[in-house]
C-alpha cells in the first residue's frame, strides 16, 4: 500500500519541517545540551560532578533566552499539526526549565547522590532529557506526539529514580515506577487508539471537530475517556492512580523526588488541560454535548478523592519524603479544581498554583536534603530539636510548609486563593468542591505541622545542641527560596498577570 | 502613621534577627523600645482622632473612604479576572471609633507583654522575633480596611502564636498549641471562601472594579445584583453570615467553640496569656462588628436572638466552669469566656447602649484580664503552682499583691467605681431595652452572681484565712518554740518587685480611672457606635430584602 512519495512531495515535507524548526528552537537547543553533557561526561576525568552540574545549570538557563524569543511569534501548529507554539506552551517551557535548574541545584547538595562510586555521569543529561520531554508534553497537539513525549519523560524518570544503585529502596522504587508506568502507558495508548478508531484523527483539534460533526458512540467514548484519564492520572499522581507515588517518592534520590513531584506532575496537568480543553467538545462551542460533562464528573471525583485521601493518609506518615508524597497527591486534587471550572480564571489559577508549588515544594525538598546530609535521615523522629541546631533551615522549612498549607503571606496562599476564586466565580455549582478543599487544607495543617513540631517544640534526644554548619551556598539558596515564597505571597501581581496572559491555548476557547 | 504603628514591631524583629542570640538584654530592650514607640504613636493617634467622625461606612456618592481617619490607601494588586473584569486589592488602613479603642488597647497590652516577657530565659531571640511578628499582625488586623489585608494579618497571627505556646508553654504545650492552631484555622478558612464570594459580589462605586474594600462592602448599594452574595441571594447570604460568625466566634471564643481557650491559657507563658486574653479574643468580636454584621445586616437582625442566647450561655456556662476550677489560671480563662459573653449579649441587643457596652467591655476586659493573668503569673513564678487550695492567707505576707488582686478581682466582677461595672451596666441596659434580648438578659444577670461567687470564693480561699505552709514557704519552729516563715528562693522579699509593679500599676490606674470617668474611651466610640446601629437598623436591613 505504501507508495514512495514523489520528489515534489518530499520537497514540500522538508520545507514544512524547516519552517517548523524555527518554532522549535528551545527544544533543539536542549537536545544539543543533552549531547554536550554526555560528551562532557566522557571527556572529563576525575571529580566532575560539580562541573557537569554547573554546565547543566548554565545550559538550562541559556535556553530561557530562546524561550523568551518565542514571545514574538504568532500562535501556530507546526510539523503537520503535531506540535503547537502558544502562550500556554511557553509558560510551561519556562516552568520546566526552572524546575530542571532547581532539581540540579538540589542534586549538587545531595551527598548520597554525589557519594556514589559510579559518579553522576548521565544523571544530568537525563534531567535535561526530562525537561525536553515535559516541554513536549505541554505543547503536543497530536496523540502520538503526546504519547512519545510522555514516554521520554517516563523513561528518563525510571532511570533517575533508580540512580542510587547501591540503595535497595531506590532500585525497588524504580522497578515499581516502571511497572506502574508501563501499565498506565498501555491504558493511555488503548484510550488513544479508541479515540482514533472513533474519529480517524490524531490531531486534537481535528478530533474535536470530528466529534462535533459526526458524533460518536457514547459507550466507547466513555471507555476511551476513562483510559486516558487513567494514564494521565498516573502522571499527575491523583487518586486512584497514585499507588506508585509514596514508594517512588520515598525511594528515589531526593532531588528526583522533588523533580517528579513538581515537573512530571505539572507536565501531566499541562497535557490534561490541552486534551480536555481542545479535544473535548464544550458547550461553549455550541455543542449540546455530554462528553465534557463526563470528563467533568470524572475529574470532580478524582479531585475530591485526591484531596481527601492525600491529606488524610499523610497524617500517619513517619517519613518526611513519604509525607510530602501524600501531600503531593492532595495538591493534584487542588490543581484539578482549577481545571474543572473550564475557564480562563481557572486556567490562570492552575498556572499560578503550579508556580507557587514549584517554589515551595522544591524549597521543602531542598531543606530536606540539607538536613539529611547532616543527620543521614528523613525520619520525622530525627527532626527533633533541629530547629535550634539549624535555625535557617528550620525557619525556611516552616515557611515552605505553611505555604503548602496555603496560609498567607505565602505563595501557596495565592494559589489557593485563585483556585477557590475560580470555583466560586462559577456560583454555587462547585461549592461542595471548594468546601472539601477548604476542610482538607485544615487537615493538612495538622500533618505539615508535625515537622516544625519536631524541629522546634521537641528537644533532641542526644545532648549535642551545637549549631550545625550547613555551608554558604545551601544557606543562600534556602534563604532565596524562602524570601521568594514570601515575596510572591504579598506581591503576586507579576506572576498572576503572566499566568493570565499564558492562559491562552491554541484551538481552545477560554473565557 | 498607621503603617508605622503596625510595622514598628516587625522592624524591631528584623533588628533582633541581626543581634547575636547571646545579647539577651539588647534583644529585650529593642522589643521594649518598639512597643513603647508603638504606645507613643497610639497616644498621638488618640490625640489627633476626631471623635465626631463616625467611620463604619462610606455615604453613597460621598468620599469612597467615608469618614475614616488617618487613611492610607495605596493600590496593591490589580488583577484581570477574565470575564469578571478587574479586581483590586488595596493596602488600605484607617481608623474609626471601633478600631481606635482596640489600637490603644493593643499598644498598651503589647508594652505590658514585653515587660512581662522579661523573665523568659529560653531562646530569647526566637521568642521576641515571634512576639514582634504577633504584635504587628494584631495591630494590622485592627486598622486594615481591606478584607484581603485583614485576612493576611489575621492568618499571620496564628503561626507565632502556635510557636509561642508550643515552645515556651507548659507541660502539655504541644497539644494546646496545635489545638489552638487547628481551631482558629478551621474558622478562618471558611472566612476565605466568604471573602472570595464577597469580592465577586461587590464593586467599588468609583472604579467599578471588584474590590476587597471593607468600606465598599459595608454599603449594600455596592453589591451586584445576581451575584452570589448580592441582594436576593438569601440562602447564600445566610450561609456566609453564619460561616463568618462561626469563624469569629471561635476566636471570641463562644460556646461551643471555646474548648481551645482553657488549654491554650493554661499552657501559654504569662505574657502570651496576657496577649491572648487582652487582644486576640477581641479580634473575634471586633471582626463581628467590623465585618460580619455590617455586611449582612438583615441576617444579623434575624439572628439577634440566637446571638443573645449564645452570649447568655457563655456568661453562665463560663462562670460555672470557673467556679469548678482548682487551677487559678484555668479559672481566669473561664472567666474570660464568661466576660466575652457580655460582649456578645451587648451585640445581640442591637441598640446603641448594648453596642457601646460591648465595645467598652472589650476594652475593659482587655485591661482587666491582662491584669488577672499577670497576677496569676506572679504567684506561679514564686510558687510554681497555681492550685487554689494550696494557698491561704497570702494577704498577710504579700499585702501589695493582695491589694492589686483585690482591685482586679473586683473590677472583674463588676464592682461600681471600677471600669468593668460601667461596660456591664451598659450591656444590660441595652439588653433590657431591646425586646428580643430582654428575657435573655434576665437570665444572664445570674452570671453576675456566679461571677461574684467564683471570684470572691477564690479570693477568700487564697488570700484570707489561715496561712498554709505551701509551695511558697515552710514554717520552721526554732529552739524557743516560735514559728518562723522560711520562704523558698525569694529571700523573704516575696511581694511584688519593681518590674511587676510597672506592669500592674498602670492597669490598676486605668481600671479605676475609667470606672470613675469613662469618657476618654467612651467619647471616642459613641459616634461610630451610633452609626453602626443605624447601619444595622431593622429599617435598613429590611430595605435589602
Amino acid at each position: 500500500m505504501f507508495e514512495m512519495p514523489s520528489g515534489a512531495e518530499i520537497q514540500s515535507i522538508i520545507s514544512t519541517l524547516r519552517a517548523g524548526a524555527g518554532y522549535f528552537i528551545p527544544e533543539i537547543y536542549l537536545s544539543a545540551l543533552f549531547m554536550v553533557l554526555i560528551i562532557l561526561d566522557l571527556v572529563l576525568r576525575g571529580r566532575k560532578n560539580r562541573i557537569l552540574a554547573s554546565a547543566t545549570i548554565i545550559g538550562l538557563l541559556g535556553s530561557l533566552y530562546f524561550i523568551f524569543q518565542q514571545h514574538g511569534l504568532p500562535d501556530t501548529e507546526i510539523f503537520f499539526g503535531m506540535y503547537a507554539l502558544d502562550r500556554f506552551g511557553i509558560f510551561f517551557k519556562y516552568f520546566f526549565v526552572l524546575t530542571g535548574v532547581l532539581a540540579v541545584v538540589i542534586s549538587i547538595e545531595d551527598e548520597q547522590l554525589n557519594g556514589q562510586d559510579a559518579g553522576v555521569g548521565e544523571y544530568y543529561a537525563l534531567v535535561v532529557a526530562m525537561v525536553i520531554g515535559m516541554m513536549m508534553m505541554a505543547s503536543s497537539t497530536d496523540l502520538l506526539m503526546m504519547f512519545l513525549a510522555m514516554e521520554l519523560v517516563g523513561l528518563s524518570a525510571y532511570v533517575l529514580t533508580g540512580y542510587l544503585k547501591n540503595d535497595k529502596r531506590s532500585s525497588e522504587a524504580a522497578l515499581k515506577y516502571l511497572v506502574y508506568g508501563a501499565v498506565s502507558s498501555g491504558m493511555l495508548l488503548y484510550g488513544f487508539s479508541l479515540i482514533y478508531g472513533l474519529t480517524a484523527q490524531t490531531n486534537i483539534t481535528k478530533i474535536s471537530m470530528e466529534l462535533i460533526q459526526h458524533g460518536y458512540d457514547p459507550l466507547v467514548m466513555i471507555l476511551a475517556t476513562l483510559l486516558v484519564m487513567a494514564g494521565l492520572g498516573y502522571k499527575m499522581g491523583a487518586v486512584p492512580f497514585h499507588f506508585w507515588s509514596p514508594d517512588v517518592y520515598e525511594g528515589a534520590p531526593t532531588p528526583i523526588t522533588a523533580y517528579l513531584s513538581t515537573g512530571s506532575k505539572a507536565a501531566g496537568f499541562a497535557l490534561l488541560m490541552r486534551i480536555f480543553f481542545v479535544a473535548v467538545p464544550h458547550v461553549s462551542e455550541g455543542v449540546e454535548d455530554m462528553l465534557s460533562i463526563d470528563w467533568l464528573t470524572i475529574m470532580m471525583i478524582i479531585a475530591a478523592a485526591s484531596m481527601i485521601y492525600g491529606n488524610v493518609v499523610a497524617i500517619w506518615q513517619k517519613n518526611v519524603k513519604r509525607l510530602l508524597a501524600y501531600s503531593s497527591i492532595a495538591h493534584a486534587g487542588y490543581l484539578l479544581l482549577g481545571i474543572i471550572t473550564m475557564d480562563k480564571i481557572g486556567t490562570q489559577a492552575v498556572l499560578v498554583y503550579l508556580s507557587g508549588y514549584l517554589l515551595m515544594n522544591i524549597g521543602a525538598f531542598y531543606v530536606i536534603v540539607t538536613i539529611s546530609n547532616k543527620t543521614g535521615s528523613e525520619n520525622l523522629d530525627d527532626y527533633k530539636g533541629l530547629g535550634k541546631k539549624m535555625p535557617l533551615a528550620g525557619a525556611a522549612l516552616t515557611v515552605f510548609l505553611i505555604s503548602l498549607v496555603g496560609l498567607p503571606p505565602t505563595f501557596g496562599f495565592v494559589g489557593k486563593l485563585m483556585i477557590f476564586s475560580a470555583l466560586i466565580a462559577k456560583g454555587d455549582l462547585f461549592m461542595w468542591l471548594a468546601l472539601i478543599g477548604i476542610l482538607t487544607s485544615v487537615i493538612s495543617l495538622y500533618y505539615y505541622m508535625f515537622i516544625p513540631l519536631n524541629m522546634f517544640l521537641r528537644e533532641a534526644d542526644k545532648d549535642n545542641q551545637a549549631e550545625v554548619r550547613t555551608g554558604m551556598i545551601p544557606n543562600i539558596v534556602t534563604a532565596v527560596l524562602m524570601i521568594l515564597t514570601l515575596y510572591f505571597g504579598l506581591f503576586f501581581q507579576p506572576i498572576a498577570d503572566f499566568a493570565g496572559y499564558s492562559a491562552s491555548m491554541l484551538g481552545a476557547v477560554l473565557n | 502613621m498607621l503603617s508605622l504603628i503596625v510595622f514598628l514591631p516587625i522592624i524591631a524583629g528584623l533588628v533582633i534577627l541581626a543581634v547575636p542570640a547571646s545579647q539577651k538584654q539588647v534583644i529585650r530592650i529593642v522589643s521594649l523600645l518598639a512597643a513603647v514607640a508603638q504606645g507613643v504613636i497610639a497616644v498621638l493617634i488618640w490625640r489627633q482622632y476626631d471623635p465626631t467622625m463616625a467611620g463604619i461606612i462610606a455615604a453613597p456618592g460621598g468620599s469612597p473612604v467615608g469618614s475614616f481617619q488617618m487613611i492610607e490607601r495605596i493600590p496593591w494588586i490589580s488583577l484581570n479576572l477574565g470575564s469578571f473584569g478587574p479586581l483590586t486589592i488595596e493596602y488600605f488602613l484607617g481608623v474609626d471609633g471601633l478600631s481606635i479603642t482596640m489600637v490603644i488597647l493593643t499598644a498598651l497590652i503589647s508594652i505590658i507583654g514585653v515587660l512581662s516577657s522579661w523573665t523568659i530565659q529560653k531562646q530569647v531571640k526566637g521568642y521576641f522575633i515571634l512576639y514582634n511578628l504577633l504584635a504587628t499582625a494584631m495591630m494590622g488586623c485592627f486598622v486594615a480596611l481591606d478584607f484581603f489585608l485583614f485576612y493576611v494579618f489575621w492568618e499571620i497571627m496564628l503561626l507565632p502564636m502556635y510557636f509561642l505556646i508550643g515552645i515556651w508553654g507548659g507541660p502539655n504545650r504541644e497539644y494546646a498549641a496545635i489545638k489552638f492552631f487547628l481551631y482558629t484555622l478551621f474558622g478562618s478558612v471558611f472566612m476565605l471562601l466568604v471573602m472570595i464570594g464577597l469580592f465577586f459580589s461587590v464593586v467599588d462605586p468609583v472604579t467599578q472594579h471588584h474590590t476587597f474594600s471593607l468600606v465598599a462592602m459595608a454599603s449594600q448599594e455596592n453589591y451586584v445584583a445576581g451575584s452570589i452574595l448580592g441582594p436576593g441571594s438569601v440562602m447564600w447570604r445566610y450561609v456566609a453570615f453564619i460561616v463568618l460568625f462561626v469563624g469569629f466566634a471561635i476566636k471570641v471564643p463562644m460556646f461551643p467553640f471555646h474548648t481551645w481557650l482553657p488549654d491554650a491559657h493554661v499552657e501559654a507563658p504569662t505574657p502570651i496569656s496576657v496577649i491572648l486574653a487582652g487582644v486576640l479574643l477581641k479580634l473575634g468580636t471586633y471582626g463581628m462588628m467590623r465585618i460580619n454584621f455590617p455586611l449582612f445586616p438583615e441576617v444579623y437582625q434575624a439572628g439577634l436572638y440566637v446571638i443573645g442566647v449564645f452570649g447568655a450561655i457563655n456568661i453562665i456556662y463560663g462562670a460555672f466552669c470557673a467556679l469548678a476550677q482548682q487551677d487559678l489560671k484555668k479559672m481566669v480563662a473561664y472567666s474570660s469566656i464568661s466576660h466575652m459573653g457580655y460582649v456578645l449579649l451587648g451585640l445581640a441587643a442591637g441598640n446603641s447602649e448594648g453596642m457601646l457596652g460591648a465595645l467598652y467591655q472589650m476594652f475593659n476586659h482587655g485591661t482587666i484580664t491582662a491584669m488577672l493573668f499577670l497576677l496569676v503569673g506572679v504567684i506561679y513564678d514564686r510558687a510554681h503552682s497555681r492550685a487554689i487550695d494550696k494557698f491561704g492567707g497570702l494577704a498577710s505576707y504579700m499585702p501589695v499583691y493582695a491589694g492589686i488582686v483585690a482591685v482586679a478581682w473586683f473590677a472583674s466582677l463588676g464592682l461600681p467605681g471600677l471600669s468593668g461595672f460601667i461596660s456591664e451596666a451598659f450591656v444590660f441596659v441595652g439588653a433590657f431595652t431591646s425586646p428580643t434580648t430582654r428575657p435573655i438578659a434576665m437570665v444572664s444577670v445570674l452570671g453576675i452572681v456566679f461571677g461574684a461567687a467564683y471570684l470572691l470564693w477564690s479570693l477568700q480561699r487564697m488570700f484570707l484565712g489561715k496561712r498554709k505552709p505551701d509551695a511558697l514557704y515552710e514554717l520552721e519552729t526554732d529552739a524557743h518554740g516560735h514559728e518562723h516563715i522560711h520562704f523558698h528562693d525569694w529571700n523573704g522579699k516575696i511581694d511584688l518587685d519593681a518590674r511587676e509593679l510597672t506592669m500592674l500599676v498602670p492597669l490598676v490606674v486605668i481600671t479605676i480611672a475609667l470606672g470613675i470617668y469613662p469618657m476618654p474611651v467612651m467619647g471616642m466610640l459613641t459616634a461610630s457606635i451610633n452609626k453602626l446601629v443605624t447601619v444595622l437598623a431593622p429599617v435598613a436591613a429590611a430595605a435589602i430584602q
